[in-house]
C-alpha cells in the first residue's frame, strides 16, 4: 500500500459527507447510512492495510503526500500534506475504527429522526475533519482540521436547534473553543516565526540534535504556552472546560465519537505532534502541562459525584480522563498518555452508547433521580455500563487499569502530582459506582418498558465491551507489548515501564476503596446529604459562577450597550435621517409637477434659451 | 419692388400672428392665421419656391384652418378664460423669456453667411419639386402617406360618438 | 435676391417666438394649437429662405414635409381634444392636470 493511499483515507469520509449533504433526501434511511458506514469503515481497512506497511518495512518510515503548493512566500513555504507515521496512524485507527461503530450504532439510534441525511453527512464531516488534524503534516493544515472538527462540533452539539438549550449549547462551545483558537493561532505564529517553519520533521530535525541555543529559549517557552493553551480549549482543561458539559445537549453518539473519543483528545494529540517543541521548551511541560492536567483531573472527578444527569456525570468524567492524559504527557509519559487515549477511547465511548441505550428505550430520560433498576428489564446494556465503569474504575484487568497504571507509573516521580491522580483515582472510581447503583440497580421504577437496543446499536457495543476488557493487554509487557513497541519509537523507542508491584497493589487498592465507597454510600439508591460540601460542588468550585461574573455579565452588556446605543440610536438614527432627507427632497420636487401643461412648456423654453445663449456666446 | 412686397407680407404676418396671440374669441384668432398663411405664401413666391406657395393656399390656408373653424363651431368655444389661472405670472416670464429667444435666434441667424447664390432655372418649381420627391426623397414620401393614412384612421376612431365605439366593443 | 437672406431669417424668428408665447399664455386649447401652427410656419420660411440661399430644393422639400406632417398633427389633436371636451366640458388647457404629483 503505497504512500497514494494516504489522501484516500481522508477523502472517503468526505466523500461520504458530500454525498449524503447533497442528495441525502433522494438515497433514503438505507442509502445514507450505507454511504455513511461504508465511506467510515473504508477509511479504516485503509488505515489498517497502511499501518501494517508502515510496520512491516521499518526502512521507510513515515510517508508524507504532499497534495499541493498551499503557501508560498519567497522562500517560505507551506504545503497542503499528509503524514503517516506512528502517532498518525494510531489516531486514524482510532478515529476511523471507533467512529466505525458509532456510525452503525446511530443507524438505529437516529432512525425516527427526521433529519436523517443531515446527521451523517454532519459525523461524516467530522471524522474526515479529524483525519485531516490527525494526518496533517504541518501546523497548518492541523490547524485546517482543528478548526474543521470545531464547526463539526458546533453543528452536531446543536443538531437539535430547535431546542433552545442545545442551539445554546453549540454557540457556547464554539466561543469558549474560540478563545483557545485565539492562542492557537498566535502560538502558530509564534513558533512559525521563531522556527521558521511549520512542518512536524523540519521541527524535530531543529530541535533535536541539541536544540542549537533554542533549548529554554523565552520565545520558545511562550510558543508552548500558546499552543497548550489553544489545546486546552480543544480538550476541555481548566479553565476553558465550560463548554464540554453543556455540549451533551447533542444528539448521544456524537458526545461518544466527539467529546469522549475523538475531537476532545485533539489537544493530546497536539502536544505529542510537538513533543520535541515541548521538550525543549523548558519548565512547560513539568510546569504547566502536569499541573494543569493533574488539577483538571481531580477537579472534574468531583464534581461529577454530584451530578443527576448521567451525561453530565460522563462529561466530566471525559473531562477528567483528558486531566490524566496531560499529566502523563507532563511528566514525560508520552506513551503512557497515548495508551490511556485509546483505551479510554474504548470504555468512554462504550459509557455513553450505554447510556444512549437507555435513553432510547426511556425516550430521553436519562435523569439519575428517575432511573433505576433498569438491571432486570436491560441486561445487555447492563454488563456494558458495568464493564465501562469498571475499566474506568481501573479494576484490572480491564484495559483502564493498564493505562492507568502506566500514567501512575510515570507519575511516581513528581510526588504532589502522583497523590493528586491516585486521589482522583478514589475519586473516579467512586463517581462510577454512584452512576451504576442510580442507574441500574434496585427496583424498576420508571415509567415504560425498557428494553435491550435493537441489533443496530447492540453490536457496537457488543464490539466496545470486548475493546473495553481486552484492549488493555496490548500494553502487557509479557505479551510483548504491543502498544508500546508499535509507539515507542514515536518517543525515541521507550519500553513500556517495567511493573513495580507494589505501586500497581495500591492503586488496585485505591481504586477498589473507591468502589466499595460509592456502594456503601449509594446502596438502595440513596444519596448521601454531604451538606455544605455538596454544595460547593454542585456550583462547580465556583468556576461557572466566575466565568458568569466575569465574562458572561460584561460580554452582555457590551452587546447591550453596542445594540442600543450604537446601533439603535447611532446607526439606525443616521439611516433614518438619510431617508428623510430623500423624502424631503422628493416632496419638495413633487410640487414642481403641477401637470400644467404650459407652465411646462415655460419651463422647456427657459431652458432652450440658456442652452442658446451658451451656443451663442461661445 | 421685391422690397416693398417684403415689408408688406412681412408687416401683415406680424400682424396676424400677434393676432393669433392676442385675440379673445377664437374665431379672431383663425382669422388672424389665415392672413399670416397668405403673407407667407407671398413670401414663398418672392424666394422661388412656387409650388410651396400653392400647397401652402391649398393645404394650410384652405384645409387646416377651414378645420380649426368646423372645431371651433363645433365647441362653441367660448372665452372661457373667466377662472384666475393657477400659473399666474405665465405672461411675466413668458414675454422676457420669448425676447431673449428672439435675439438669441436672430443673432444666430445673422451670423450665417447669407450670399445668395444664383438658382437655376424652374427653381422651386412643381417639375422640380416632383422630380426630387419621388427621386431622392422618395422613402419620406411613402412614410409620410402613411402617417396620412394612420391621421385619417386615428380621426375616425377618436372622433365617433362614445356610445357606439363601446357598442362595437360590446358586440365582439 | 435684392431683400437680403437675414431679414427673413429675422422674420422668422420673430414669428417663432410670437407663436411660443402664445403656446405659454394662452389658456384656450384651440388658440394653443394655432400657436403652434405659427411655429411651425415659422420655420418653414427658415427652410425655404436657406433653400434659396444655398440653392437646394432640400430645404424645400423639408417644408413640404413639415406641411404634410402639421396636417396630420391638427386632425389627431383636435380629434383628441373633441373627446376632451366631450368627457370634460372644458377647453381650459389648466383644467387637464391629471399628471399632478
Amino acid at each position: 500500500m503505497g504512500a497514494w493511499a494516504v489522501p484516500w483515507v481522508v477523502a472517503l469520509p468526505l466523500a461520504g459527507a458530500l454525498v449524503n449533504g447533497l442528495w441525502g433526501g433522494r438515497l433514503g434511511r438505507r442509502g445514507v447510512s450505507l454511504v455513511a458506514c461504508l465511506s467510515v469503515l473504508g477509511a479504516f481497512l485503509l488505515s489498517v492495510a497502511l499501518t501494517r506497511d508502515l510496520v512491516a518495512s521499518p526502512g521507510a518510515e513515515d510517508r508524507t503526500v504532499r497534495l499541493f503548493e498551499w503557501i508560498a512566500v519567497g522562500d517560505f513555504r507551506i504545503p497542503a500534506a499528509l503524514v503517516w507515521d506512528r502517532l498518525a496512524a494510531l489516531l486514524a485507527l482510532v478515529v476511523t475504527g471507533v467512529g466505525f461503530l458509532i456510525h452503525v450504532y446511530s443507524v438505529g439510534y437516529m432512525a425516527e429522526d427526521p433529519d436523517y441525511s443531515r446527521y451523517f453527512t454532519y459525523l461524516n464531516l467530522f471524522v474526515a475533519s479529524m483525519l485531516v488534524l490527525v494526518l496533517g503534516a504541518n501546523l497548518l493544515v492541523l490547524f485546517v482540521g482543528w478548526e474543521l472538527v470545531g464547526l463539526c462540533s458546533y453543528l452536531l452539539i446543536g443538531f437539535w436547534f430547535e431546542r433552545p438549550a442545545a442551539a445554546a449549547a453549540g454557540r457556547k462551545a464554539f466561543v469558549v473553543n474560540r478563545v483557545g483558537d485565539a492562542a492557537f493561532v498566535l502560538g502558530i505564529l509564534s513558533t512559525g516565526s521563531l522556527l521558521g517553519t511549520l512542518d512536524f520533521r523540519e521541527m524535530a530535525r531543529l530541535l533535536g540534535e541539541g536544540g542549537g541555543g533554542l533549548r529554554g529559549h523565552p520565545a520558545l517557552v511562550t510558543s508552548a504556552l500558546l499552543l497548550f493553551a489553544g489545546a486546552t480549549g480543544k480538550s476541555a482543561q481548566l479553565p476553558l472546560y465550560v463548554w464540554l458539559p453543556d455540549a451533551m445537549e447533542g444528539p448521544t453518539p456524537v458526545s461518544a465519537l466527539i467529546h469522549a473519543a475523538t475531537m476532545v483528545t485533539a489537544g493530546v494529540f497536539l502536544v505529542g505532534r510537538l513533543w520535541p517543541l515541548f521538550e525543549a521548551a523548558g519548565p512547560v511541560l513539568p510546569w504547566v502541562v502536569a499541573p494543569v492536567g493533574a488539577a483538571t483531573a481531580l477537579f472534574a472527578a468531583t464534581v461529577a459525584v454530584v451530578q443527576y444527569d448521567l451525561k453530565r456525570v460522563l462529561a466530566y468524567s471525559t473531562i477528567s480522563q483528558l486531566g490524566y492524559m496531560f499529566l502523563a504527557l507532563g511528566v514525560g509519559g508520552g506513551t503512557a498518555a497515548f495508551f490511556h487515549l485509546t483505551t479510554h477511547a474504548f470504555f468512554k465511548a462504550l459509557l455513553f452508547l450505554a447510556a444512549g441505550s437507555v435513553m432510547h428505550a426511556l425516550h430521553g430520560q436519562i435523569d439519575l433521580r428517575r432511573l433505576g433498576g433498569l438491571w432486570k428489564s436491560m441486561p445487555f446494556t447492563f454488563l456494558g455500563f458495568v464493564v465501562g465503569a469498571a475499566s474506568l474504575s481501573g479494576i484490572p484487568p480491564l484495559s483502564g487499569f493498564w493505562s492507568k497504571e502506566e500514567i501512575l507509573h510515570a507519575a511516581h516521580g513528581s510526588g504532589a502530582l502522583w497523590l493528586v491522580a491516585l486521589g482522583t483515582s478514589f475519586v473516579t472510581a467512586y463517581y462510577a459506582t454512584r452512576a451504576t447503583v442510580l442507574a441500574f440497580l434496585g427496583d424498576p421504577h420508571s415509567p415504560g418498558r425498557p428494553h435491550d437496543p435493537p441489533a443496530a446499536m447492540a453490536w457496537p457495543l457488543a464490539g466496545l465491551v470486548v475493546l473495553s476488557a481486552v484492549g488493555g493487554f496490548l500494553g502487557a509487557k509479557w505479551l510483548g507489548a504491543p502498544f508500546h513497541a508499535f509507539l515507542g519509537p514515536a518517543w525515541g523507542g521507550h519500553e513500556a515501564p517495567a511493573p513495580d508491584l507494589g505501586a500497581v497493589a495500591l492503586a488496585v487498592a485505591v481504586a477498589t476503596a473507591g468502589v466499595v465507597a460509592g456502594w456503601l454510600a449509594h446502596r438502595g439508591r440513596r444519596e448521601p446529604q454531604l451538606g455544605p460540601v455538596r454544595r460547593a460542588l454542585e456550583a462547580q468550585w465556583g468556576v461557572e459562577a466566575l466565568y458568569e461574573a466575569a465574562v458572561v455579565r460584561p460580554g452582555q452588556a457590551l452587546a447591550h450597550l453596542l445594540s442600543e446605543a450604537v446601533d439603535l440610536r447611532g446607526v439606525d438614527r443616521a439611516a433614518s435621517a438619510l431617508a428623510e432627507v430623500v423624502v424631503r427632497a422628493g416632496s419638495t420636487i413633487r410640487t414642481w409637477q403641477t401637470g400644467n401643461v404650459r407652465q411646462y412648456a415655460a419651463g422647456l423654453l427657459a431652458g432652450a434659451v440658456v442652452l442658446f445663449a451658451y451656443w451663442v456666446l461661445r | 419692388m421685391e422690397v416693398l412686397l417684403f415689408a408688406l407680407s412681412a408687416v401683415l404676418s406680424l400682424a396676424g400672428g400677434l393676432g393669433v396671440v392676442v385675440a379673445r374669441q377664437p374665431v379672431h384668432s383663425a382669422l388672424s392665421l389665415l392672413v399670416v398663411l397668405g403673407a407667407l405664401a407671398v413670401l414663398y413666391l418672392t424666394l422661388a419656391a412656387e409650388f410651396l406657395a400653392v400647397l401652402q393656399v391649398i393645404v394650410y390656408a384652405g384645409a387646416i384652418v377651414v378645420l380649426f373653424l368646423f372645431v371651433i363651431m363645433l365647441l362653441h368655444a367660448r372665452t372661457p378664460e373667466t377662472r384666475p389661472s393657477p400659473v399666474g405670472a405665465q405672461a411675466a416670464v413668458a414675454v422676457p423669456l420669448g425676447l431673449a429667444l428672439w435675439v438669441g435666434l436672430s443673432s444666430a441667424a445673422l451670423q450665417l453667411p447669407a450670399r445668395a447664390s444664383r438658382v437655376p432655372e424652374g427653381f422651386g418649381s412643381t417639375e422640380a419639386v416632383g422630380r426630387e420627391l419621388f427621386g431622392t426623397f422618395l422613402l419620406p414620401f411613402e412614410v409620410a402617406s402613411l402617417l396620412l393614412v394612420v391621421g385619417i384612421v386615428a380621426a375616425v376612431v377618436l372622433g365617433s360618438s362614445p356610445s357606439s365605439y363601446e357598442r362595437r366593443g360590446r358586440e365582439r | 435676391m435684392t431683400v437680403p437672406a437675414g431679414a427673413y431669417l429675422v422674420l422668422s424668428a420673430a414669428l417663432f417666438t410670437l407663436g411660443t408665447v402664445g403656446v405659454l399664455v394662452r389658456r384656450t386649447a384651440l388658440v394653443l394649437f394655432m400657436s403652434i401652427e405659427l411655429m411651425l410656419n415659422a420655420v418653414n420660411l427658415a427652410f425655404v429662405t436657406l433653400a434659396r440661399v444655398h440653392g437646394d430644393l432640400g430645404g424645400q422639400l423639408a417644408a413640404f414635409f413639415v406641411l404634410v406632417v402639421a396636417a396630420v398633427e391638427v386632425v389627431v389633436g383636435l380629434s383628441i381634444l373633441v373627446h376632451i371636451f366631450r368627457t370634460r366640458d372644458t377647453v381650459d388647457v389648466d383644467e387637464v392636470d391629471l399628471l399632478r404629483g
